[in-house]
């Protein structure tokens, strides 16, 4: 435990969620899964179809994130977070079937924020481009689906101490808006 | 005429790749350890420590810098009096990406067919090739790793030329501050003005190659560069969104002529993790 940071254990549960502010620096443990852009297209074409998705979703935290290949004997390579807001498309559908989490980077769509505040989910951001520092905190890593979209398949991963910021809470905060407001000089 | 096999061209492409992806430039940790230095926003200063960290943890391990291991650009300057023996130059290049990052354990992220299904290619080609003839007898080759998320937020704008001096900072700072956390800042940014919609993204491209925060060394451009820096710098946006000083680590612009009905303008974003090398053989 690194001091001023949370500790927090997945699954998310609402009692968590509503102690999370925009700001609040964590570290998380539990089970994440890895999910980004034609995941995402293909869960949402499974929901729209009425299919059963791969992973049991209700409570769960996704990370946005396509990690480079593991060598032999790691357990896998760089896994830093991608560009949530390509995601903002698909994200309220999934929160409204029970996705409490999602980590990645970036700014997020009016949508989303909304969807956040209505079913009590929250938004972290954790550090882009530290692909190979955050790996460390991955101590198991399993395929979970869609293994031929290669980068992109689903994983489920084991994290522990993984470090993040709340970006957008259940009650409108915003870590981008009050940063900009904190630093911003002049017009 | 000198000759070069093309063997000798994928082996050191390949070279290229895995160098790119495991070692930041002495140029980029040193503009991040500055930075640190000066950012005076607690979660802003912490991401640029952990970004250190992370630079040192992928070069001691081969790790890459970021599982975003980009889109491979090559920029060839080929002497006019280089004889490529043994093979087709551009297919050299691409076989040493396909070694480069198949054998490196770097993550393939091409698609085959960008808007329909969107196939993965499973060895990151095509590499985007930029060769340019010049005097002499050697080939210099220059790897940009590009990453998506930064690529993402680039603009162009063909503006009027009446707005001028002005109108090419308000679209840089514009582009940047839309970029917001998105774009993995701090940013080298990379801006373009002149030339044609077509010349004017390559020249922003190209600048992302200098030496991190060098000027130009035309002073009216190093003007520029420095009130665009100041600009973004005063916007807030600081190390990944999280608020602070430091949201460019450096601009560098760079100027065609242009036609007298133009004033294009290019800004290519370069995330922190500013990955190339080159070679010259």
């Amino acid at each position: 435990m690194v001091e001023g940071k949370i500790a927090v254990s997945l699954p998310l549960s609402d009692g968590v969620i509503e102690k999370l502010r925009a700001g609040t620096q964590v570290l998380i443990s539990g089970i994440i899964y890895a999910v980004r852009d034609a995941a995402h297209r293909r869960l949402i074409q499974s929901l729209d179809k009425g299919e059963k998705l791969p992973f049991e979703i209700r409570g769960q935290t996704i990370y946005y994130m396509g990690p480079s290949p593991a060598r032999p004997g790691q357990i896998i390579g760089a896994a830093g977070p991608t560009t949530s807001a390509r995601m903002d498309v698909f994200t309220p559908r999934l929160i409204e079937s029970g996705l409490k989490g999602m980590i990645g980077k970036g700014e997020r769509s009016a949508a989303v924020k909304d969807a956040l505040k209505k079913y009590k989910a929250v938004y972290f951001v954790t550090i882009g481009g530290a692909g190979a520092l955050l790996s460390k905190t991955i101590k198991k890593s399993e395929p979970v689906a869609y293994e031929e979209l290669g980068a992109e398949a689903i994983l489920k991963l084991t994290v522990e101490d993984f470090p993040a910021v709340v970006c957008n809470d259940i009650y409108g905060g915003d870590l981008f808006e009050q940063a900009k407001t904190r630093y911003r000089r002049g017009g | 005429m000198r000759e070069i096999k093309s063997s000798v061209i994928t082996e050191a492409v390949a070279v290229l790749c895995r160098e790119a992806n495991f070692e930041l430039g002495e140029d980029v940790l040193a503009a991040l350890k500055k930075a640190e230095q000066v950012e005076e926003s607690p979660p802003g200063k912490e991401i640029l420590r952990q970004l250190l960290e992370n630079a040192r943890i992928a070069k001691e391990e081969s790790l890459p810098l970021c599982q975003d291991c980009g889109t491979a650009i090559v920029f060839l300057e080929a002497g006019q009096d280089v004889h490529i023996v043994g093979g087709d130059l551009n297919k050299a290049v691409e076989e040493g990406v396909r070694r480069g990052y198949t054998d490196n354990y770097l993550r393939k992220s091409m698609v085959r067919q960008p808007f329909s299904n969107r196939v993965n290619t499973k060895d990151n080609t095509p590499p985007v090739i930029h060769t340019e003839i010049v005097p002499g007898d050697r080939l210099k080759i220059i790897l940009l790793a590009k990453g998506g998320g930064a690529e993402n937020m680039s603009r162009l704008a063909m503006l009027k030329p009446a707005e001028g001096r002005q109108g090419v900072i308000d679209f840089a700072v514009k582009t940047v501050e839309e970029a917001g956390g998105k774009a993995c800042p701090p940013l080298i940014v990379g801006v373009g003005v002149g030339g044609t919609a077509d010349t004017v993204m390559l020249l922003a491209k190209k600048a992302l190659l200098r030496e991190v925060g060098k000027p130009n060394p035309e002073p009216e451009i190093a003007d520029l560069e420095k009130e665009i820096f100041k600009r973004v710098n005063d916007s807030g946006i600081g190390p990944m969104g999280c608020g602070g000083r430091v949201t460019a680590l450096a601009v560098h612009a760079e100027v065609l002529p242009a036609h007298i009905a133009s004033l294009p303008v290019a800004v290519n974003l370069q995330c922190h993790s500013a990955r190339h090398k080159e070679i010259v053989l």
